[in-house]
């Protein structure tokens, strides 16, 4: 399949629209579907893909281990971070409100922020995973 | 029409036991994740089942709409169904790493193995 | 729904490894589209992507691992135990549900507690159109960390089961 010309000028086509969706499936959450759980997944299917056409090499060299590491705790402190800066702004753990003059405006910067934790954090760990179990055969 | 009011309670029964059949039943390790699997996205159907409601639209506001499916199960699964995901890789990382040191990932032929000295 | 449950069912009888795999691909997308007849957008937007595309890879990627190719087969038979066992455990179940409201119905209990609350203030209280994502990112904020916390963790467990660097060769004796 690595080899086809077809799948590889297709999905090159399909790659970029792909993390674009997912970008806009990301912060367009708040007002039609989405959100980060499923702009993570379409963003870490789009590099799955590359990867399954690419090979894995290619794909690693682009985006390497120690990358995903960071950006997979990042999500994680950034989500523990805005719960924090609610309490250092005067009010409870995860109150967004508190954030902005306006409550609204605090409720929105908040649920954007976390949602934005939550993408990173779910497209890097499936990125990994993929990584961890195709990349296991070149080491047997 | 009574006795089908049921109905998608009933599916989703028989899908759990399906997935339990499947857990307990074959020795393939792989199959048992598969059943896990069936069973999880049974019990996801039941809990979009309970939060759905006749005549009514999905929850996202607009102008215009009287009654919304309740958003709280959508939020319970939309979230179960990614943890899922993580949780069934880390099953399948467990059974590579079975099969690496028994060279099987048969149930019964693990124990056998466990048994000798 | 019927639909499903054949899958489901040639799912159990199916004697390959690698067909079963592409048919739990299917079943996953079978029960997306139910998802969006129960009006549930966002719950069938990740079932599809995440249950039709990362499941089934990282499932195929898995019997690569294990060495099974695509033409391995074994016998399937049918074992009673278990069987009666299942069975006996969905009748309890189906009787059961004689105590469930009736499906679809407004007044159910479910619809009666927060999730008034959640559809009626959340315009003024969070002030976004999407209430799924206002009670996931908001009022269940907790929850969702708990969650973002468990993927987390279970990505790091795989690296630590399937990650590069192995200390001792196979079979060796640190396990006792």
């Amino acid at each position: 399949m690595k080899n086809d010309p077809v799948v590889k000028a297709v999905s090159d086509l399909l790659i970029p629209p792909i993390l674009l969706f997912g970008l806009y499936v990301q912060f367009h959450g708040d007002f039609g579907p989405g959100g980060g759980f499923q702009a993570g997944v379409i963003i870490a299917v789009a590099i799955i893909l590359h990867a399954l056409v690419h090979g894995l090499p290619a794909t690693r060299s682009r985006i390497p281990d120690h990358f995903l590491r960071i950006t997979m705790a990042a999500g994680v402190i950034l989500y523990v971070g805005v719960g924090f800066s609610g309490i250092l702004a005067g009010g409870e753990f995860l109150n967004y409100s508190v954030l902005a003059d306006d409550p609204l405006t605090g409720q929105h910067i908040g649920v954007l922020l976390i949602e934005l934790g939550v993408g990173c954090t779910v497209a890097s760990v499936l990125i990994m995973l993929f990584y961890q179990f195709a990349g296991r055969k070149g080491q047997r | 029409m009574n006795w089908l009011i049921h109905y998608n309670y009933w599916i989703v029964i028989v899908l759990m036991m399906i997935g339990l059949y499947l857990v307990i039943a074959r020795a393939n390790l792989v199959r048992k994740v598969i059943g896990l699997n069936i069973f999880q996205t049974s019990v996801f159907i039941l809990f979009i089942s309970i939060g759905a409601s006749r005549g009514a639209s999905a929850p996202i506001l607009a102008e215009g709409i009287q009654s919304y499916a309740n958003p709280l199960p959508h939020v319970l699964i939309l979230t179960a169904i990614v943890v899922g995901v993580a949780t069934t890789a880390l099953a399948l990382a467990l059974i590579v790493r079975i099969h690496e040191e028994y060279g099987s990932i048969d149930d019964s032929s693990i124990h056998d193995q466990d048994d000798e000295p | 729904m019927t639909l499903l449950v054949a899958t489901a069912i040639a799912l159990v009888k199916l004697p390959g490894l690698f067909s079963a795999v592409m048919l739990t691909g299917i079943y996953s997308l079978l029960s997306a589209a139910l998802f969006v007849l129960l009006d549930a957008v966002d719950v069938a937007f990740t079932e599809a992507a995440v249950g039709a595309g990362i499941t089934t890879v990282l499932m195929l990627g898995t019997l690569s691992l294990l060495g099974v190719s695509t033409s391995d087969h074994e016998p399937i038979q049918m074992q009673p135990i278990p069987l009666i066992v299942v069975v006996i455990t969905g009748a309890a179940l189906i009787f059961a549900t004689q105590d469930m409201p009736a499906f679809g119905d407004p007044d159910a209990p479910a619809h009666r507690h927060v999730a008034p609350r959640y559809l009626n203030e959340s315009a003024t209280e969070v002030g976004l159109p999407n209430v799924v994502t206002s009670v996931l990112a908001s009022y269940r904020g907790y929850d969702t960390l708990g969650e973002v916390a468990v993927i987390f963790t279970a990505g790091v467990g795989v690296m630590l089961l399937l990650g590069r660097r192995r200390r001792a060769p196979r079979g060796d004796q640190d396990e006792k």
